[in-house]
């Protein structure tokens, strides 16, 4: 008896198990939706999600980070009854913490493009609807998005604890208003280069090296510069080094024009002229990158 | 499924494809030809990622140049080279490509457990590629170009780098793919012996020009080759030459110089060709070499080498490059039949 219904039991599974093919007649949601998914895809990857635990462990440290020393501001700044405002200026927050911001970079945009590159998946790409300027839009927008959750969480925690404080709100608003360009103008400028380097080094170890490269050597090297210059009395060189290294770029827009104060040596601030040089060539930066990036994906296109 | 005209595809210094006129019907297509004969090209082309020089081509009934995107819609392409990320599970790789060919995010999820079962994973699927034996990894890249369920797969040498067994277990899931699945194939390979297994229609290229497109049983209406591999024994110290003796007073036919095998293969010279008109010439074979008292090393049906087809189109010249590499890679794939025939 028993033995029957246990016979009953595993043809019924076993015909259940093969069911054949079934074909599929939902709907294809085509080109504009595979761009959203590869990037919706490439943002979760970048802070870990959907991936091995291992992974996670790097971008969410650095997340943490940056919100932890921004509620350590915050609670500085409300234990201090005699305080009318943020020991800093929402501006300079990215500045000051260039350097996790740079490993964020450095760690994320090798593993958004070099793994594709590397394992040579893209082609699987390029088979599908979706074409080449959908995969390099979706790359840059989903790393810049990524850098903008990282730079402009902390400017929220900022925001809300300067309104929990009790400060000036106009005052307020309008500093996290002008951070959060600032960190957005960053975030694609970062993005774009720490994907190109990435992009054009399809070992993930050299990718690394080659961003961290790209963002502390020339920092370091503008920086000692503007100081030699400034030492040796030639202020007016000071503000046109600045246009050598991204963050100094940054630095340089965001003072021009977002009211914030120069990081460079002896304060010294572009002009509206220098100003606008220094946004140029941020923007020239974006742009060429973008075009490097279409560059690069036409040779490996298949 | 995929017509092409006086397609012609020309880089500064080669010439690709040279006036290919091309008609293939739904079922499975082999595309045989060399490296480097225009397959890989051809295929690029047919998803509207190159133009082509010259020519027209169209995929499903869509012009390769102008909807290209549509194509690829319902088009499945399983790229030659190892494309596949390490770090990342068979399931949650395969949902990705589903989801970049369009399907929603719950379809592509079901249809990719559907895909990869019907491939032959199961357990497997949730564990990192990077642990796979070629043969899953083989099978994860089928999996990924079927997720969709396309009408016509691309298959570009789907049997590369597989053991015996694994060629013989893909080509049986290829066939599958037409006859269960429904979906056309056009698989490529420089092996005609293995196509012609598996598909119905043979399309030859070389140079990038078309050499012959027929049915396969055209191909295998000749007569099947034997070789037969004997030790030597004490009585007989060339048990080849003495087997030669026997066999050819028992009427049975040699193909080519004495039948022995001289195409640079492993052991030639000790193997006979033997030309079998049926199952008795297996027999007489065998009790030839039981009355010799010699051992049986080999006997295995011989495929024709794509260099055999040529030679009866009379065009043995064209074809030097096909020729040695078919040579060589049916090298290997007869060790495998070999193994069933034993």
């Amino acid at each position: 008896m028993s033995t029957e219904t246990g016979t009953v039991a595993g043809s019924d599974t076993s015909r259940i198990h093969n069911i054949g093919y079934r074909s599929y007649d939902g709907p294809r949601l085509g080109r504009g939706y595979a761009r959203r998914s590869l990037y919706s895809q490439s943002l979760r990857g970048a802070f870990g999600l959907g991936r091995s635990a291992k992974s996670k462990v790097l971008p969410m440290l650095l997340f943490g980070v940056m919100c932890m020393i921004a509620a350590i501001i915050v609670a500085v700044a409300i234990a201090n009854p005699a305080a009318t405002a943020l020991p800093i200026k929402y501006t300079a927050f990215a500045i000051y913490l260039q350097a996790v911001i740079g490993l964020f970079l450095a760690a994320q945009a090798p593993q958004s493009v070099s793994r594709d590159l590397r394992f040579k998946s893209v082609p699987l790409y390029f088979s599908r609807p979706i074409e080449r300027v959908d995969y390099v839009v979706a790359k840059l927008a989903a790393m810049a998005s990524a850098l903008l959750i990282l730079t402009g969480t902390p400017l929220l925690i900022l925001y809300v604890g300067a309104l929990l404080g009790k400060f000036d709100f106009a005052d307020q608003t309008k500093g996290f208003g002008q951070g959060l360009v600032s960190v957005a103008l960053l975030s694609v400028l970062f993005s774009a280069l720490g994907l190109v380097m990435a992009a054009l080094t399809p070992r993930r170890g050299f990718g690394v090296a080659a961003v961290i490269a790209v963002l502390t050597i020339t920092y370091g090297a503008v920086s000692t510069v503007q100081a030699i210059a400034w030492q040796t009395g030639s202020e007016g060189a000071v503000e046109w080094l600045g246009l050598f290294s991204p963050i100094t770029l940054i630095g340089g827009v965001q003072s021009a024009f977002l009211g914030a104060n120069s990081a460079f040596p002896g304060g010294a601030v572009p002009g509206t002229g220098a100003g606008l040089v220094y946004l140029i060539v941020v923007l020239a930066l974006v742009a060429g990158s973008y075009a490097v990036l279409m560059r690069r994906y036409r040779r490996v296109g298949l | 499924m995929i017509a092409t005209e006086s397609l012609s595809k020309r880089f500064p210094r080669v010439t690709a494809l040279d006036r290919l006129s091309l008609d293939i019907g739904p079922g499975v297509t082999g595309l045989v030809g060399s490296n480097g004969a225009g397959k890989s090209t051809l295929i690029k082309i047919l998803l509207g990622l190159s133009p082509a020089t010259e020519g027209r081509a169209a995929v499903l009934g869509l012009d390769v140049a102008t909807s290209g995107a549509a194509i690829r819609e319902r088009v499945g392409y399983m790229p030659e080279h190892d494309c596949l990320p390490p770090d990342v599970s068979a399931t949650e790789f395969v949902v990705h490509m589903a989801r970049m060919s369009g399907l929603p995010p719950t379809a592509a999820r079901e249809r990719t457990a559907d895909t990869l079962r019907h491939v032959g994973l199961y357990e497997e699927r949730y564990r990192p590629i990077g642990g796979y034996s070629t043969g899953m990894k083989q099978r994860v890249k089928l999996a990924q170009a079927l997720v969709h369920d396309p009408q016509l797969v691309l298959l570009d040498e789907p049997t590369n780098g597989l053991d015996p067994v694994g060629r013989d277990e893909m080509l049986g899931l290829i066939r599958r793919v037409h006859t269960d699945f429904g979906i056309s194939v056009l698989v490529t390979s420089h092996l005609l012996g293995e196509l012609e297994r598996t598909c119905d229609h043979v399309v030859v290229i070389d140079g990038g020009t078309l050499l012959r497109s027929s049915s396969t049983s055209d191909f295998t209406q000749t007569t099947a080759t034997l070789a037969v591999e004997v030790t030597d024994s004490d009585t007989h110290p060339d048990g080849t030459d003495a087997l030669r003796q026997v066999l050819t007073r028992a009427g049975v036919e040699f193909i080519g110089q004495d039948g022995l095998d001289t195409q640079g293969l492993p052991g030639a010279g000790h193997i006979l060709l033997v030309e079998a008109v049926g199952e008795e010439t297996y027999d007489i074979v065998r009790d030839s070499v039981a009355g010799l008292g010699l051992g049986l090393v080999r006997m295995e049906q011989r495929r024709h080498h794509i260099a055999e087809v040529f030679r009866t189109e009379g065009a043995p010249e064209a074809t030097g490059p096909v020729e040695q590499h078919a040579v060589q890679q049916s090298a290997v794939q007869q060790k495998g039949s070999g193994r069933d025939e034993h």
